[in-house]
């Protein structure tokens, strides 16, 4: 199965991930190949069958409404590209 | 030194036959001397691994040591280590220097085992060659030229390089099992929730799962002894208390019912390879096992039910890596959209990149039923076959790869050949089944995995049965000729 | 043409937890920026969230106050989109297997009219950080101490008709979860935010018209003024042969108009799935009927027993119990002095008039319930009238103690000694020759209103404090000594 240009430019834009012209030809090409593979599961009759997100059935255990983590602002604000009075900083965001 | 056991150097060191310091700094020196030849490491911390092996030096003296104190290990670069930079093989975190420190690590350094760095992998443990890797392909110690399997190839070629005695991994697809089947090693991929996965950055939640690798089965034991437990910060733990793995290793086997599925035998498989396995079923007969036919009727789909679920799982998981809070930006950003798109499309390789957008694909609007949903579908009948399976058979074994490894480059441009590489350990994965690879023979002097598949939280009877048959076959200390690999 | 106006409002409601929906860190508002987002808050690599049972319980509370189902089995979901205030890339939210299911609530409006709102679901999800647009060399400053701090989305049916109708079931909202005490409910903080879906249709169509989402309308005020506008703006583009487009809008508060979104027209495609580090939360029916029982009264309930204990009218509860708090103050105002209707009366008057002017909430009153008990006792003593209860009134409320103090203080209380009134009287009957010429000349009907004058003139002359009835009477009788 083929996927055009048009649908990898659509799923990198959601994705935000940059595919340079040169590229996107292989990558189309590639992706199709994948979709190829995994077409494979409509062969098979899953009528009736529950999906299972989860290997186990488990079910959550819940955590108690307790303050457990201590400010490590600096600790953390030392590993970002750009940070300014205490802020992350990114190119302006529109609204 | 570096050929012993982690058993025998819990030993060595509590007769006081050797330091934690001298092979500590005996195993730091091979890495520096041979690791250029395997790229099996991406960060050596060997001053850190010093100290850490003169503390322990002085615990074994005042006799307060804990199970693995100054056994030196190495971490699979996917775990966040504490002050040490934590990679997981992408260009995306080179500078990601976290602090804090993954479940498994702390787990090790309460038993007091030493780190000697961490080892690389495919880039977010996508792959099955470790070629993904920001860092260069890790090198079979077998045949430098080949690839040493993956995403914990850096792992795996370590214990086979006897670089260290054993080392942490994690398992999405068969990223344990097929890298130690292409090396010669021993690798545990636990029960889905029995190891933490705090810590450990995720590829699909759903299906990664840490654990060990190393030469032999009592090491495998030893080593999830110490990394497996209850964590109250990961959701998805099953919150077992800790037990001791190496308990039941000397058990029998006679009467063990052994579930040989045909599906593992079929097209596809190296005829070299199925008669290795073979070889070693008949072992466990001798053994006095019993060979049960099984029948796992869904596994041609595993791969395409994986391919849809790690996938969608890994494109939510990644989103997080954006240039805002850490980890790559790029130079310059004109705005919000170029910010995001250049960091990811400059930050994540080719694979990583595709894997995000097929996950994307398979979530988005118009196609979820087809392929999301129906991948979960297909994932419960996947589950059901072993389920039905497990009600015959106490084991299920068949191969672990398909065939020994292969030429570095000989699948890097055909994804999905190399998606195939899995086609025996992805299954266990989806159903969360426990699975394990050891060595079971050669072809053309190159390793061959038999693999192991248990029951939910059954790795107690593996290990076990692992180590009977080592017991009684030599194949896993076989090593590579290390000498000429240099 | 008569138009219709069809609304359904989406309200974000912060829950009133110490930590957040998935961490640790403190929910706390007005820390220092990222002080109070822990590593979990931050998506740094390999973090891993765990549910806050106390999220569930008060999210559980809710769904039973709008007579709720309650998903027994609730699923959380990643809803995918890159938002720097989102630091996973996705939220962490519920959709398919919501906590709380469909329910319904009454609304009053102010015509004492009641109607019925339904709730489609209302789920749990976590909040986003902040984006800072001070200017910082042309970039953003991101704050994400909000981030992870637990909210219901409560989703209404399409079953309001007027801006008024959706100001009364916001204020229903509001009062049901500040009943409740699962959140403060405070919309300038933000605790509270609202979206209204808005279209109009030609009365007795059936169809829906094509809608617009308001966003973040963060006041009650604003929320009236947003939809009255922008309805208006649909109808004037429909009545002049237009058509609405489907997208989002934000209420300008200043300009009092809307004005679209572009930047969130992009299409978007959020692919939700299930979150695979979380697992399905299991209530038993055991915890979900124990949480019933624990329910605190509500508004509706608490009102109709107002009306019934206390005779009070139903606009009177109606205003007394919109909040809890204000409901207390009545109740033990009215149990302590024994005078219900004087207490709803001096409350909805005097009080509310006072908060109002000095933008106080009822929590901050500077007359304590027990000191407005007080009060209303000695007027009911007649110990003072309830013209001199004001000044009462104003000098507690200016904390010159409580009322019984003041009275002592101040010389305030009533004259009641009918010697002494008496003595008044005549004094003002002697002084007002030509008034009182006046009255024995006049008709028998117009007397009584005539007496006003001398009234006046006695209580001037006791300073405001004689007891007014023993002047009436006294007066009266001395009066018609004189015909």
């Amino acid at each position: 199965m083929a996927v055009d240009e048009q649908t990898v430019e659509k799923l990198a834009e959601l994705a935000r991930i940059a595919i340079s012209e040169e590229t996107i030809e292989e990558v189309s090409s590639r992706l199709g190949d994948v979709l190829q593979l995994v077409d494979q599961l409509q062969s098979v009759n899953t009528e009736g069958v529950s999906p299972m997100a989860h290997p186990l059935d488990e079910v959550q255990v819940l955590r108690s409404d307790t303050v457990t983590e201590a400010d490590q602002r600096e600790d953390f604000l030392a590993l970002a590209p750009q940070t300014e009075e205490g802020l992350y900083l990114v190119p302006k965001v529109i609204d | 030194m570096h050929q012993l056991t982690i058993a025998e150097i819990i030993r060595g060191l509590r007769d006081k036959q050797f330091s934690s310091v001298e092979l500590t700094r005996h195993l730091l020196e091979r890495i520096a001397q041979h690791d250029s030849n395997y790229n099996s490491f991406i960060t050596v911390t060997g001053e850190q691994a010093l100290q850490q092996a003169a503390a322990a030096d002085e615990r074994l003296a005042r006799g307060d040591a804990p199970a693995m104190c100054g056994v030196p290990i190495a971490h699979k670069d996917i775990f966040c280590t504490n002050g040490v930079r934590t990679s997981c093989g992408s260009k995306m975190l080179d500078n990601f220097v976290p602090p804090y420190d993954a479940a498994v690590v702390e787990n090790f350094q309460r038993a007091g085992a030493i780190s000697l760095g961490k080892t690389n992998m495919d880039e977010f443990a996508m792959g099955s060659s470790n070629e993904t890797s920001f860092y260069g392909p890790v090198k079979n110690p077998w045949d430098t030229a080949r690839v040493s399997g993956g995403s914990s190839g850096g792992s795996a070629a370590a214990v086979a390089a006897q670089l260290a005695p054993g080392a942490t991994a994690t398992d999405t697809g068969g990223s344990i099992r097929q890298p130690a089947a292409l090396t010669n090693t021993t690798g545990l991929k636990p029960t889905y929730g029995r190891v933490s996965r705090w810590g450990m950055i995720a590829f699909a939640s759903s299906l990664d799962q840490a654990g060990p690798i190393a030469r032999n089965a009592e090491d495998v034991a030893h080593m999830l002894s110490v990394m497996a437990g209850s964590d109250e910060r990961d959701s998805t733990n099953l919150r077992r208390a800790p037990q001791d793995y190496t308990a039941d290793l000397d058990n029998p086997v006679a009467g063990l019912k052994i579930g040989v599925p045909k599906e593992y035998f079929g097209e596809g498989l190296n005829p070299e390879t199925a008669a290795r396995v073979q070889d070693a079923l008949k072992e466990y007969e001798k053994l006095g096992a019993k060979l049960v036919e099984v029948s796992l009727p869904h596994t041609g789909l595993a791969v395409p039910a994986y391919y849809v679920i790690a996938p969608a799982e890994a494109s939510a998981n990644l989103s997080r890596f954006d240039g805002v809070r850490y980890g790559y930006r790029c130079e310059n950003p004109a705005d919000l959209r170029d910010l995001y798109m250049r960091s990811r499309g400059e930050g994540f390789g080719d694979e990583v990149q595709r894997r995000i957008l097929v996950g994307t694909y398979a979530l988005s609007a118009g196609y979820y039923d087809a392929y999301y949903n129906k991948a979960q579908q297909v994932r419960r009948l996947i589950k059901q076959d072993f389920v039905q399976a497990f009600e015959k058979v106490d084991v299920i074994m068949g191969p672990t790869a398909p065939s020994p490894a292969f030429a570095i480059g000989a699948k890097a441009a055909d994804p999905v050949a190399m998606y195939l590489e899995d086609i025996y350990t992805i299954a266990t994965n989806l159903a969360g089944l426990p699975g394990m690879s050891l060595p079971c023979g050669q072809v053309d002097n190159l390793p061959v995995g038999l693999q192991i598949i248990g029951n939910y939280l059954d790795e107690a009877r593996m290990l076990n049965v692992a180590h009977q048959y080592q017991q009684v076959t030599d194949w896993h200390q076989q090593h590579p000729d290390l000498a000429s690999a240099v | 043409m008569e138009w219709e106006i069809v609304i359904g409002l989406e309200v974000h409601v912060q829950l009133a937890t110490q930590s957040k929906l998935f961490s640790g860190a403190s929910t706390q508002f007005g820390a220092a920026p990222n002080t109070q987002a822990c590593a979990i808050d931050l998506a740094m690599p390999g973090t891993l969230p765990v549910p806050n049972e106390e999220a569930f319980r008060f999210a559980t509370m809710f769904g039973l106050a709008m007579n709720a189902e309650i998903g027994k089995r609730s699923v959380f979901e990643r809803k995918n989109y890159f938002y720097p205030d989102l630091p996973k890339g996705y939220q962490t939210t519920q959709l398919a297997e919501p906590i709380v299911g469909p329910g319904k609530i009454e609304i009053h409006l102010e015509d004492g009219s009641s109607k019925t709102v339904r709730l489609h679901h209302a789920h749990l999800e976590e909040d986003a950080g902040k984006s800072l647009h001070e200017d910082f060399h042309g970039m953003s400053g991101i704050d994400l101490n909000r981030a992870g701090t637990p909210l219901i989305e409560i989703v209404s049916e399409p079953d309001m008709r007027s801006a008024a109708e959706a100001v009364a079931y916001l204020k229903k909202i509001h009062s049901i979860v500040t009943y409740l005490g699962i959140s403060d409910g405070d919309m300038s903080q933000g605790s509270m935010r609202c979206d209204a879906n808005v279209s109009v249709r030609l009365k007795g169509e059936e169809k829906l018209g094509t809608r617009t989402e308001l966003k973040n309308i963060n006041s009650f005020r604003f929320v009236e003024r947003a939809i009255k506008v922008e309805a208006e703006r649909q109808i004037d583009i429909l009545e002049d042969g237009g058509s609405i487009a489907q997208e989002t809008r934000l209420y300008d508060a200043d300009k009092n108009e809307t004005r679209s979104m572009r930047s969130k027209e992009v299409a978007n495609d959020y692919r939700y799935f299930p979150c695979p580090d979380l697992l399905p939360v299991v209530l038993t029916d055991d915890y979900v009927e124990k949480l019933r029982g624990e329910l605190p009264e509500l508004p509706d309930a608490k009102s109709a027993r107002f009306q019934s204990d206390y005779g009070l009218s139903a606009y009177d509860a109606e205003q007394l119990t919109q909040e809890r708090a204000l409901a207390d103050y009545f109740e033990t105002a009215a149990r302590s002095s024994g005078e219900a209707k004087l207490a709803a009366n001096w409350i909805t008057g005097e009080l509310a008039a006072l908060l109002n002017r000095e933008e106080l909430s009822i929590a901050q009153s500077p007359v304590s319930a027990e000191q407005l008990a007080g009060l209303i006792a000695r007027i009911k003593d007649n110990t003072i009238s309830s013209k001199i209860a004001k000044q009462v009134f104003e000098a507690i409320a200016n904390g010159e103690g409580d009322a019984d103090t003041v009275i002592e203080k101040r010389g305030l209380k009533q004259v009641s000694d009918t010697g002494a009134i008496e003595k008044m009287v005549d004094d003002v009957i002697a002084a007002s020759g030509a008034q009182v010429e006046n009255y024995r000349n006049a008709d028998e009907a117009k007397r009584p209103k005539m007496m006003g004058y001398f009234v006046g003139q006695i209580m001037k002359a006791s300073k405001g404090q004689a007891n007014p009835q023993l002047i009436n009477q006294i007066l009266k009788k001395k009066l018609d000594e004189l015909l």
